[in-house]
């Protein structure tokens, strides 16, 4: 599965925005027909964005398009611009599983034969959603990783949205655990306070502790932020491989028991560390001996 | 003629006399002496206090043909200029050359001046808003001179910019004439270009809206020039003091340009203790500043200096004694003017100290780096911040060719499209910098490394920085944007682009209307 440290939003009827998309360095960016355009828009926003597709070099970022929600104007979206390539689509709005396969539905019937496949990014940001998150996350092979979204979630439950993220832990969690029982990514909720790089340092570091592989980002300025956090330090990755090598001197002299600095190493640990040695080398942070 | 910039440079040109053509940045050296000032004398009980810039013009006189200079370090809240020029249009003075360190948006009024045969002559750093298109319009008869901040102080002192009369803006001045930037309602910091003006001009006319106690303290320009005080109301709106083109960008894309090119001078090896650097106005080099000192805290170094037009962010670092010295030639906003003006780290110097090829030392040698910005760069490194995507003046060199000459790496950052428009072409409308003095591009699709630099090539490389040929820049631009139009000119001069030791680098011709 492919890296998704972040996944940067940009206004699809920004055409000076859509056009350095590429260069803003996010694994992901998400080309957005939804939030962030307004009604009168949609349909430029949908025309630039097929364009682009087409026509602009994103670099190694992964193209997402978030369409509208399938209540709305979805269908219209995926008839445009999956035809064009995008390699994944973000869901807005997802209830439950019935929501992924209408829109797999429609997908497919637009797909131009031998198309790569177009992956699905379903975002959670209601109650009911959170409730069928497993069934969400299991419905399609296509779907590859749930997102968060915090905001019409907390809206929804009259709850406070704070920068602590106390009144979304709880869904943060289910988020979490519903994506690992899947075997897919779980991307966090966009920290929105564009000026506070302490408090998305914070937000960030807890998205990580908890589980979250990425993060959304509705500004190219928090890009290096989250990457810095979810990239694993020097220190957890010299951890790492001191566990792979502790692995392999255990198997070369025979022995059941691995130890590592005196202490014993099982299995959840051992899967841990080739997670941060495989992440370290997709980065570039090993040396070559290492790799 | 053709220079070494492959340029077509007249021989003569009229109203100006022969042309050196420029033949490398390095190469005139000057085997003369400095133009002696006139000899000056003041009795005791002489009175230097003026009512009215009338008197002053009547007491002179100041008459047809003169030369008078004004310093910028107002900016685009300056008043003085134009308050001096209506005096002398309403004097009925005419052919008049005005030799400003710089020329604003705020300036227009010189366009109705230049008009009516008032000013009939310009010598400048900098040429921007409504002159600036009234020049590339063809209204003046005799080309303007466009030197560089450096260039401006060695013609000054070398006799090929003789001033007759300089009036300084001063935003305290006491009655003998002692003069400085730093205090006041107008305060804007360093003085620095206008000081070989009060020491070369014939007459020297300080200009005041904040009258103190003598002595004044502290002093950047001392009495001893000085031959008349002016009071006036105002000299200057605060607010166009403090440039806006000083503040740091907000937009993302200038941003990650300005931390690849901290991440350049790293991998280059400077960041190391007694680190020096200049960064330009604009965005994107300003936000360069900002990284570098993260990453001086990050490593534990302390910078030796920081040089050039001052900023907030500068002085924070000063502050923070993550840099030891700030060497001022002009403030940008009122961080710099405070500190300026309580900081006994921070030093005023003037224009000359700070970029005159022609003097035994000018503190750009010293650079390790200068971060600047470019309107157009070609692909053998020559930069243009001259002349704009229609051919038509809306700018200068200022310190440009200066710090890029005198650092030991010169990195010009720059989005690689603007609007619709390729930074990187074939060959930029105007040379204002020649490309063997620029180093490195950086841009928001990739760096550039100027083969002159196999270097720096190789320590960009060893650090991993991804490198892309500039021509490959050039394509990638040109499959966004398409290649635009090429700019169909006269073929009257109406500017002469000088390098800093007086050689001409380029000439700017009139623009089709």
């Amino acid at each position: 599965m492919r890296l998704r440290r972040t996944m940067q939003f940009i206004p699809g009827n920004n055409p000076g925005m859509v056009q350095n998309g590429g260069v803003l360095g996010a694994d992901s960016i998400i080309l957005d027909v939804e939030d962030a355009i307004t009604l009168r828009e949609k349909d430029a926003a949908r025309l630039l964005v097929a364009s682009a597709l087409h026509s602009i070099n994103f670099y190694k970022s992964e193209k997402v398009v978030r369409i509208n929600s399938i209540d709305t104007f979805a269908r219209e979206d995926i008839n445009m611009i999956v035809p064009c390539g995008p390699e994944a689509i973000l869901i807005p709005k997802t209830h439950c599983a019935a929501d992924v396969h209408q829109v797999v539905e429609w997908i497919k019937a637009v797909e131009r034969p031998g198309q790569k496949p177009v992956k699905l990014i379903p975002q959670i940001e209601s109650p009911q959603g959170l409730i069928e998150a497993y069934a969400i996350a299991v419905a399609d092979p296509r779907v590859e990783a749930l997102a968060l979204g915090a905001e019409d979630y907390t809206a929804t439950l009259s709850a406070q949205r704070t920068k602590e993220g106390t009144e979304i832990l709880t869904m943060r969690m289910i988020v979490v655990n519903a994506a690992a029982a899947a075997g897919i990514q779980s991307i966090d909720t966009p920290f929105t306070d564009v000026n506070d790089e302490d408090g998305l340092i914070r937000d960030t570091l807890l998205a990580k502790q908890l589980g979250f592989k990425g993060k959304l980002s509705i500004n190219p300025r928090h890009v290096d932020i989250i990457h810095q956090v979810f990239s694993p330090t020097a220190k957890e990755v010299e951890w790492a491989l001191r566990i792979i090598s502790g692995l392999k001197q255990a198997a070369k002299e025979g022995s059941g028991v691995i130890t590592v600095d005196g202490k014993m190493v099982d299995k959840p640990i051992v899967d841990r560390a080739e997670r941060v040695v495989q992440l370290a080398r997709t980065l570039g942070l090993l040396k070559e001996a290492e790799k | 003629m053709k220079n070494s910039v492959n340029r077509e440079i007249p021989e003569r040109v009229d109203n100006y006399g022969e042309v050196t053509p420029f033949n490398g940045a390095f190469t005139l050296i000057p085997t003369m002496n400095r133009q002696a000032p006139r000899v000056k004398s003041c009795l005791p009980g002489d009175i230097k206090l003026v009512d009215s810039l009338e008197e002053v013009f009547r007491r002179i006189p100041v008459k047809d043909g003169m030369t008078l200079s004004f310093h910028h370090h107002l900016r685009n809240g300056d008043y003085v200029l134009n308050m001096v020029m209506d005096t002398a249009a309403k004097l009925g003075l005419r052919n008049l050359k005005v030799a400003a360190s710089s020329i604003h948006l705020v300036h227009a009024p010189l366009v109705a001046h230049m008009k009516s045969g008032v000013v009939t002559e310009i010598d400048t750093s900098y040429l921007g808003g409504e002159a600036a298109k009234a020049v590339s319009a063809g209204i003046l008869d005799k080309p303007v001179i466009l030197r560089s901040h450096g260039g401006r102080p060695r013609a000054i002192e070398c006799g090929q910019l003789k001033i007759d009369v300089a009036f300084i803006a001063a935003s305290a001045a006491d009655d003998c004439g002692n003069l400085n930037g730093v205090s006041g309602p107008s305060a804007c910091g360093s003085l620095g270009y206008a000081m070989a003006d009060a020491e070369y001009a014939d007459w020297v006319v300080a200009v005041t809206d904040n009258l103190v106690e003598y002595p004044l303290a502290p002093i950047s320009i001392p009495q001893t020039r000085v031959d008349y005080v002016v009071r006036v109301d105002c000299i200057g709106d605060p607010k166009g003091i403090v440039s806006s083109t000083t503040n740091i960008t907000r937009d993302p894309i200038g941003l990650r340009i300005a931390q690849t090119a901290a991440k350049v001078i790293e991998a280059a090896g400077l960041i190391k203790p007694g680190f020096s650097f200049q960064t330009g106005v604009g965005g994107a080099s300003l936000a360069v500043a900002h990284y570098l000192g993260k990453m001086l805290e990050a490593k534990g170094v302390t910078a030796g200096f920081a040089l050039g037009g001052i900023t907030g962010t500068m002085v924070d670092l000063l502050n923070k004694g993550l840099v030891k010295r700030i060497i001022d030639v002009q403030g940008f906003d009122l961080d710099a003017v405070r500190s300026l003006a309580s900081n006994p780290d921070h030093v005023e110097i003037s224009g000359s100290f700070y970029a005159s090829p022609f003097n035994a030392g000018c503190a750009v040698n010293r650079l390790d780096t200068v971060v600047l910005g470019a309107t157009e760069i070609d692909v053998h490194f020559n930069v243009n911040v001259v002349t704009g995507s229609d051919g038509v003046i809306m700018g200068g060199s200022g310190g440009h060719s200066d710090a890029a000459a005198g650092a030991k790496v010169t990195v010009i950052v720059a989005n690689l499209l603007r609007g619709r428009l390729p930074t990187v072409v074939d060959n930029v409308l105007t040379v204002t910098t020649p490309g063997e003095t620029i180093d490195v591009l950086v841009t928001e699709r990739g760096i550039a490394v100027n083969p002159l630099r196999q270097d720096l090539k190789k320590a960009m490389s060893d650090a991993g920085l991804p490198l892309v040929d500039i021509r490959e820049l050039k394509e990638e631009a040109e499959s966004i944007a398409g290649i635009p139009r090429q700019i169909v000119t006269k073929d009257r001069i109406v500017a002469l682009v000088e390098y800093r030791d007086g050689s001409i680098i380029d000439v700017v011709r009139q623009t089709e209307i």
